[in-house]
């Protein structure tokens, strides 16, 4: 501090701009980045209460507010149904997800069997593939089981996609805590089964809560495996019913489409904004696997 | 025997060398067991032989009588039907019997799967009579079926509770993959329709097409040049942008700097599909706001050139937030002394910056960058919902001007049907993020301490 204030009384002509000109800079970024932000998403928020219906009428801030978009979405369309589905199928998959993933997790980062490193392998190498390389064989498998066109049958794909993943995840996790609790339950006599839901369970509570919000969000805007998977109108998740919406030839959505993004946006946008802290942590600790 | 290199290779799946009991357990699952006074364990490897005959027996049509008139290969039993079909892939088109190929192929893999697993228990059903015949030759004690049976069980727990995991990876990860990989060497296109029509094994013909055929190759080239620049292009402009706004968010200057947060992150917390869709009408040649606000008429999605420079951006609008909080986390975390003394060593804050912070940041976000060019490389979101793969190319095969790798297998499947294509491409991509995801991975500690 007294270093700067020195410097201040000196400042030379030179030095004062390069000041003012750091102070322009800055302040630049963030005004054309803010803007660039906030402009469209005010657009998008001010064109959901847009009177008119099509793209050329909606403003950011419109001169008659009105929540007719809104009223058309729900009752022109299946927006309710779409929510419903894709409502009930994060719930699904998140539990589901959960209860894999942690015994899968606690499996390979502690205990000791013939295959794991083969298993730890493979599982990495089916992390790579691009995720709907076996949609063709998936189709099939859902043909000639009956599951096509059936929204829960969904989560099946979405919690066996994601074990690959997620059990590197907690076995990172779980690599940066002691096995001394483990090891003394043992010696007392606990079986594995009692070390896995006393001791390790509650230990991985945080990163399990990470995977349950994770799985809880995958769902609401995955558009390639609804779209391959599911036909009729009322059975259809929100990324699917959403993206018909707009993707008509017709002109004349843009508006419902707006009231429809928003709806779903804003309360996920909150609860990110939320627990970004934590989100984070948990995104980086995965892509590090350390 | 200790010595190593006398180690002939069968001896790690049979055991150091066939014994009387080895030769018996060869026939007989869990007969040399038998011998060896293991009647528990005989038991337990005997099981799988049954169950796998038992299962050969009961399909077969000494059991099962089939229907009159059937072709004669619809008869077979379980595993050789599963065999035969993998291999011919369909013999009958049209009528009672007729035959679907991809069905034929998946049948024939799961019984193939299902012998290699047969396969692996045999051969340890023959190393285990083996070693438990020396190990009885030399200390004339067996191990007793109640040790085996416990061993089996506390090593059992750790299948038994991922075997839910593990059945479910099996089905909808581990065999669509190998069946759609195997698709690349057939001729399945919108030519060959199943059930309609059947399909047939082609070797490498589709390699050689894509390489060959004049249309597909510029595709190929075409579009895998561009999805490479994306990749890079992508990576680095949120990386560098990330750690740009980082630096001048954390500049003694910016006040209300958790508003000006708030802000910047916003994109990350928006639903990126939501954002992709609302830019593409934002950026509308016509009627879109950006247009009209700059009373111009900018093809910002129309111009091959231009409409990739426009991906570029909006992913960079999109990617920019997570990488921003990411470098904050980092910058904070690093060691303030550092500074002191290069400060002390009359280092300015330009120099402090490029020798000391940014040396170590990389270091510490190599992974993180290889991670998010592999996810660039298949970012189906930002091509598929913004541009749609488009302007239109009429040079290329199902793909377009901005179509990135797994956009165009999108597309070839999806709207095209051409899924030999479809996974030869798929193979190609796997190759290419799997080997650097690999050599990335090997780097890592996660996978060091596993050794």
């Amino acid at each position: 501090m007294r270093n700067r204030h020195k410097h201040k009384n000196t400042m030379s002509t030179v030095e004062r701009i390069k000041d003012v000109m750091a102070y322009i800079g800055i302040y630049s970024i963030l005004i054309i980045l803010a803007i660039s932000i906030l402009y469209p998403v005010i657009w998008i928020v001010g064109s959901a209460f847009n009177p008119g219906s099509s793209l050329a009428s909606a403003t950011a801030i419109p001169k008659h507010p009105t929540l007719n978009n809104f009223i058309r979405l729900l009752e022109e369309t299946n927006y309710k149904r779409w929510y419903l589905n894709t409502l009930s199928i994060a719930l699904v998959n998140m539990t589901v997800s959960v209860v894999l993933v942690g015994t899968m997790g606690y499996v390979f980062a502690r205990l000791k069997f013939v295959g794991k490193r083969f298993g730890l392998l493979t599982i990495l190498i089916l992390q790579m593939f691009p995720s709907f390389m076996g949609m063709i064989a998936i189709y099939v498998f859902f043909l000639n089981f009956g599951l096509l066109n059936q929204p829960l049958a969904l989560v099946i794909i979405y919690s066996a996609g994601q074990i690959p993943y997620n059990t590197w995840l907690i076995k990172g996790y779980l690599r940066n805590v002691s096995v001394s609790l483990d090891e003394a339950a043992q010696i007392d006599g606990a079986s594995k089964l009692q070390i896995y839901t006393k001791i390790v369970l509650p230990i991985m509570f945080p990163i399990l809560t990470f995977v349950a919000i994770t799985q809880f969000m995958a769902p609401w805007f995955d558009y390639i495996l609804p779209s391959f998977l599911i036909s009729s109108t009322e059975r259809k998740t929100l990324a699917v019913g959403l993206y018909e919406l707009i993707n008509t030839q017709t002109n004349t959505n843009f508006t419902m489409f707006a009231a429809g993004a928003v709806l779903v946006a804003a309360p996920i946008a909150i609860l990110y904004l939320f627990l970004q802290r934590y989100l984070i942590d948990g995104l980086s600790a995965g892509a590090n696997k350390e | 025997m200790g010595n190593k290199k006398t180690h002939k290779w069968w001896q790690k799946f049979i055991g150091q060398k066939m014994t009387p009991s080895g030769w018996l357990s060869f026939f007989v699952f869990g007969l040399g067991q038998m011998k060896n006074k293991q009647k528990g364990k005989a038991l337990f490897f005997f099981v799988f032989q049954f169950v796998y005959a038992a299962i050969e027996f009961l399909t077969s049509s000494i059991v099962k009588p089939g229907l009159p008139g059937q072709p004669e290969y619809w008869g077979y039993s379980f595993f050789r039907r599963g065999i035969h079909g993998f291999i011919s892939l369909g013999e009958t088109t049209g009528g009672r019997f007729r035959d679907n190929s991809p069905v034929m192929m998946i049948e024939g893999i799961i019984a193939i799967f299902l012998l290699l697993i047969l396969i692996v228990i045999w051969l340890m059903n023959i190393k285990d009579a083996n070693e438990s015949y020396l190990s009885y030759k030399r200390t004339g004690e067996v191990q007793s079926s109640k040790e085996f049976y416990k061993e089996v069980f506390e090593a059992g727990f750790a299948y038994v509770v991922s075997a839910p995991a593990l059945i479910l990876l099996m089905f909808v990860s581990i065999l669509p993959i190998l069946f759609s990989f195997l698709t690349a060497f057939t001729n399945w296109d919108a030519y060959h329709n199943p059930p309609a029509d059947l399909i047939d094994w082609v070797g490498l013909d589709n390699f050689f097409q894509i390489l060959q055929l004049p249309g597909w190759r510029s595709t190929f080239l075409g579009v895998a040049s561009w999805t490479v620049i994306w990749a890079i292009l992508s990576t680095f402009t949120t990386f560098f942008g990330g750690l740009l706004l980082a630096t001048v968010i954390n500049n003694k200057r910016v006040i209300f700097k958790k508003v000006w947060r708030t802000i910047l992150i916003l994109p990350w917390a928006i639903p990126s599909m939501v954002s992709l869709l609302v830019f593409k009408n934002f950026l509308n040649q016509t009627y879109g706001p950006l247009n009209r606000l700059l009373e111009a008429n900018i093809p910002w999605l129309n111009d091959a050139v231009i409409a990739k420079i426009t991906l570029v951006v909006i992913n960079f609008w999109l990617g920019v937030p997570y990488f921003m909080m990411l470098m904050t986390g980092i910058l904070t975390s690093f060691d303030k002394t550092i500074y002191e003394a290069a400060k002390v060593d009359g280092a300015n804050s330009n120099q402090s910056f490029w020798r000391i912070t940014f040396p170590i940041l990389i270091s510490q976000v190599t992974p993180l960058l290889i991670m998010s060019f592999a996810g660039n490389f298949n970012n189906f979101g930002v091509v598929f919902f913004l541009s749609g793969g488009g302007p239109r190319n009429i040079n290329f095969e199902y793909a377009n001007h901005t179509d990135i790798l797994i956009t165009w297998i999108y597309n070839m499947t999806k709207d095209f049907k051409m899924y030999n294509m479809a996974s030869v491409m798929s193979i190609l991509i796997f190759l290419l993020i799997g080997s650097i995801s690999t050599w990335n991975f090997l780097r890592s500690d996660a996978f060091k301490e596993d050794n």
